[in-house]
């Protein structure tokens, strides 16, 4: 009996938490309509970058796919050339996937990488409704161009891109 | 036996032959001692200053020529005042290496800052990295950082065509100089040489055209940075990346030991061979392998590989299902039929064949033909079965008559030229036209085209005598059956009088056309049985394009590829190649030696002893094998000479020496280390009784041997066709006289 009467005046604190929310602004949000900001640091989907002149970073080394725990990365590479230049140097990628079933987001492919050409970016995570949709394939996975640089392939002098490996460019700090 | 030499090796006594080098005495105790120049296969030059090691010897007293001891009897040992290369040393009695002090250590760590200064250091994108000695070495020995400036390394060309199988890189190569020592003492195609000096200082070709040698890939292997790469290879995977399956070579009668190195791919959707490589066999190949043999691989992914069974219906090849096409080849098979077997099919294949061949009592033949008519002479007075190449040398005599060692079996060719040049072996030249043995040869004879069996039988062949052992190579150049047969006969008789029969490095060698040419007639030799014109049905194993087959009704095709021969066949079977089943291969010095599965079938291709299997069993014959081991126990009891081998005893392996494993990738180069057997030869008939000379009969040339033209090497073929980067060396015009 002492009880009931316990529960008795515990419903009204109950409720009084209902009604106090339902004025408060809702926590959930309409993804993916709507979408969290993110960390910059955030370890999201990959991205593979250029560089200014739009050139590939990636080299097609396949150091990401030789560090990648989860064996996600499948790498073919292919030989450039100053008629067909698709990045600095001899190699470049011809076939780059993610599977991103596998993928477990760790970020050991951008330590492994040697010129900071896959990047797991803040942006939108996969998702699919099939497994052949979530193999991410070159095209997905490299940014565009920067606005009004052309893509690759590109036409190069001889002599210009004969190093694979530049130096890095400073860190920024800020991020 | 060699004089033996005691020394001390950081603290492990080593005992080794007089004149062993310091390195690899240091070696056969375990003992790495880092290089860049010296390979144990080449003559040591000392360039790369890696091996430099503290070596000291006993205190000589000059006036009484005494080792000096001191008071507790020890030998006083004096050490140099600086380090000493242990690749240009040789050992010497009593002589104290240390290869741990800090000396050592400082040395090799500047002599890999002064390499690694302008090293480009593009390890991400180099073919080489993975498995790189100056990767490793400097790992294991070099400074963690370099005072030289990165900003002020030293540019130079990435890219430079040497020939068109092989590029350099300016920028990683250390001038070692491997390459150019191997072209010109192992190859002996000079066309290599150091231009320039100091940082100028490059490799470079003078040969017209560019890097003109069959053995050219070899220097890749040794290469210890990723200066040389194949264009075969150049960025097609990473090292590490790679399955490595042990295999055979199946082009010439040497039967090289390779290792298939395969790995997942978008294109084909599925394993596919990356590179060849050479598997040590010290007793067949040692590390080295011909540049066919690395580059003709890709016929075994070519497109127009067969997948399915084809049947022709209104004039067209179309699928079918294998229940259908054994159907419709037990049916022919059953009317008057032949078989023709080619002879790049393993031994299993080739006895199943020959005991369905004689149940059903139809025709056999081998292809090509010519190799049948003096293979069992080969056979019975050939080289011992623990002959071996390194032990020819000073008092032997290697006679070559009428073959081209270099362009037939390109390996044998090697070892019977350091053989000759490095330990003094007498060698004797006979042929119509200059081959490349000419060059070594103690005397040289020649003859008319096509009259190489005359010429034999006019010898007295009293160049033979009193020598320790005599091996004869010889070939069927611009002859016909029975010419080639009164020629090997004529070389056995020198052979049985002379008493070299049965000696184990005493023998004949014969220059097959490919890896199996002798298995084939082993397993054939009771079968065989000539076609004639009441050849109903035609059932043709593996046989090349352009043999020679006699006419029929219906043809059945039994081969890897859609032919110029399988498009106007009536059935075509699909078989699986070399490197998708097992099996065994017996070379042409006899020595049977296994291949392994490298990559999965393709489509619904059957192994060729299945499909004969199958067949048989619609003919009601007993046969359930499920693996080329099964087959390989019942050629072991039915044909004799077999007897004494089995799979397990062809596996086995032993330690090589010097030893080239993966884990001596700075010693030995990227070849990889024995694993799947080192294979055993079975016993020539003149090693079990003694043989009666052959009578011989030797009939005039005629048109059909001179048209027997050279079997070059780069030679057009269905598979030579299929590889692109071989294209180019297609001998499209067979070499005449």
């Amino acid at each position: 009996m002492q009880n009931f009467w316990e529960y008795l005046t515990k419903i009204p604190v109950g409720l009084a938490t209902v009604f106090k929310t339902l004025f408060e602004k809702p926590v959930t949000i309409q993804y993916p309509e709507e979408k969290k900001p993110m960390s910059p640091r955030f370890r999201g989907r990959h991205q593979l970058k250029r560089y200014e002149d739009g050139l590939e970073r990636c080299i097609g080394c396949a150091l990401c796919a030789a560090a990648c725990p989860a064996d996600a990365i499948y790498v073919e590479a292919a030989e450039n050339t100053n008629e067909e230049r698709y990045s600095p140097g001899e190699r470049y990628a011809k076939v780059y996937e993610i599977n991103m079933l596998r993928c477990i987001f760790c970020g050991y492919c951008e330590d492994a990488c040697p010129t900071n050409a896959i990047v797991l970016e803040p942006i939108e995570f996969p998702t699919g409704y099939t497994r052949e949709s979530l193999i991410y394939t070159k095209s997905m996975l490299l940014e565009p161009p920067p606005p009004g640089v052309p893509g690759t392939p590109q036409q190069t002098p001889p002599g210009k891109y004969d190093r694979a490996i530049l130096p890095f460019p400073p860190i920024d700090e800020s991020v | 036996m060699a004089e033996l030499v005691n020394l001390t090796i950081d603290g492990i006594s080593v005992r080794v032959p007089k004149g062993t080098l310091v390195v690899d005495a240091a070696k056969s105790v375990g003992i790495d001692i880092p290089v860049f120049c010296y390979h144990p296969k080449l003559k040591p030059v000392g360039m790369c200053r890696m091996c430099l090691v503290d070596i000291g010897t006993p205190k000589i007293d000059p006036a009484t020529r005494q080792v000096v001891r001191d008071e507790k009897g020890q030998p006083v040992i004096v050490f140099g005042p600086k380090l000493t290369t242990a690749c240009t040393t040789p050992v010497s009695e009593g002589m104290v290496v240390r290869t741990a002090t800090e000396q050592v250590r400082a040395a090799r760590e500047d002599v890999l800052e002064f390499l690694l200064a302008s090293h480009p250091l593009d390890c991400p994108i180099c073919d080489k990295g993975g498995e790189c000695p100056l990767q490793n070495l400097t790992m294991a020995h070099g400074p963690t950082v370099s005072r030289f400036d990165y900003d002020l390394k030293f540019h130079n060309d990435k890219h430079v065509p040497l020939g068109d199988l092989i590029f350099l890189d300016r920028e990683r190569c250390i001038q070692c100089g491997r390459c150019v020592r191997f072209q010109s003492e192992i190859a002996d195609d000079p066309v290599l040489q150091f231009h320039d000096r100091g940082r100028g200082m490059e490799i470079v070709t003078f040969s017209d055209p560019p890097f003109d040698s069959y053995f050219g890939g070899n220097t890749t292997d040794i290469c210890p940075v990723g200066a040389l790469t194949t264009a075969d290879f150049r960025f097609k995977a990473r090292p590490w990346e790679l399955k490595t399956t042990p295999s055979l070579c199946t082009h010439c009668a040497v039967g090289c030991n390779l290792a298939l190195n395969t790995r997942l791919e978008t294109k084909t959707g599925g394993y596919e061979i990356k590179r060849v490589m050479p598997r040590q066999n010290e007793q067949v190949n040692e590390i080295w392998i011909c540049d066919k043999g690395r580059y003709v691989h890709h016929f075994t992914r070519a497109e127009d590989r067969l997948h399915y069974p084809l049947i022709r219906q209104d004039g067209k090849l179309v699928e079918t299902t294998w229940e259908q096409a054994l159907r419709i080849a037990a049916d022919r098979l059953e009317r008057p039929s032949a078989i023709l077997v080619g002879d790049r099919i393993a031994n299993e294949d080739a006895f199943l064949i020959a005991q369905f061949a004689k149940a059903i009592g139809a025709a056999l033949e081998q292809r090509p033909a010519l190799p049948a008519h003096y293979a069992d002479v080969a056979r019975a007075v050939g080289i011992g079965s623990d002959a071996d190449f390194k032990q020819l040398g000073a008092g032997d005599v290697i006679l070559v008559v009428n073959g081209d060692v270099e362009e037939e079996a390109p390996v044998w060719f090697l070892r019977l030229r350091q053989a000759v040049v490095d330990r003094g072996a007498k060698l004797i030249v006979a042929h119509h036209r200059s081959t490349k043995m000419h060059r070594y040869a103690a005397a040289i004879h020649r003859y008319e085209v096509g009259q190489a069996a005359k010429w034999a039988a006019s010898q007295r062949a009293d160049w033979l005598q009193g020598a320790r052992n005599v091996l004869i190579v010889f070939g069927d150049e611009h002859l016909d059956g029975s010419s080639a047969r009164a020629l090997a006969q004529t070389l056995a008789n020198w052979l049985i009088l002379g008493g070299f029969a049965g000696k184990p490095n005493s023998g004949l060698l014969p220059l097959y056309p490919h890896a199996n040419t002798q298995g084939v007639f082993d397993m054939l030799e009771h079968a065989t049985r000539p076609a004639n014109e009441t050849t109903d049905t035609l059932w043709l194993v593996g046989v090349g394009a352009d043999e020679p087959a006699p006419r029929a009704n219906f043809i059945i095709v039994q081969d890897i590829l859609l032919t110029e021969r399988a498009k106007r066949a009536d059935l075509v079977l699909p078989a699986l190649s070399f490197a998708e089943r097992e099996g065994t291969f017996t070379s042409g010095d006899r020595r049977v030696q296994r291949f392994y599965r490298a990559l999965p079938p393709l489509g619904e291709a059957k192994p060729d002893w299945w499909i004969v299997q199958e067949i048989a069993r619609r003919f009601e014959l007993p046969w359930r094998y499920e693996a080329p081991a099964q087959i390989f126990a019942a050629i072991a009891q039915q044909v004799p000479r077999y007897a004494e081998l089995s799979y397990e005893r062809i596996s086995r392996v032993e330690p090589q020496w010097p030893p080239m494993g993966r884990e001596d990738l700075y010693y030995g180069g990227t070849v990889y280390d024995n694993t799947g057997g080192l294979g055993a030869r079975y016993a020539a008939d003149a090693e079990r009784s003694a043989l009666s000379p052959y009578d011989v009969h030797v009939p005039e040339p005629t048109l059909a041997g001179l048209e027997r033209t050279p079997r070059l090497l780069y030679r057009d073929g269905e598979l030579i066709r299929r590889s692109a980067v071989l294209r180019a060396h297609i001998v499209a015009e067979p070499l005449t006289a």
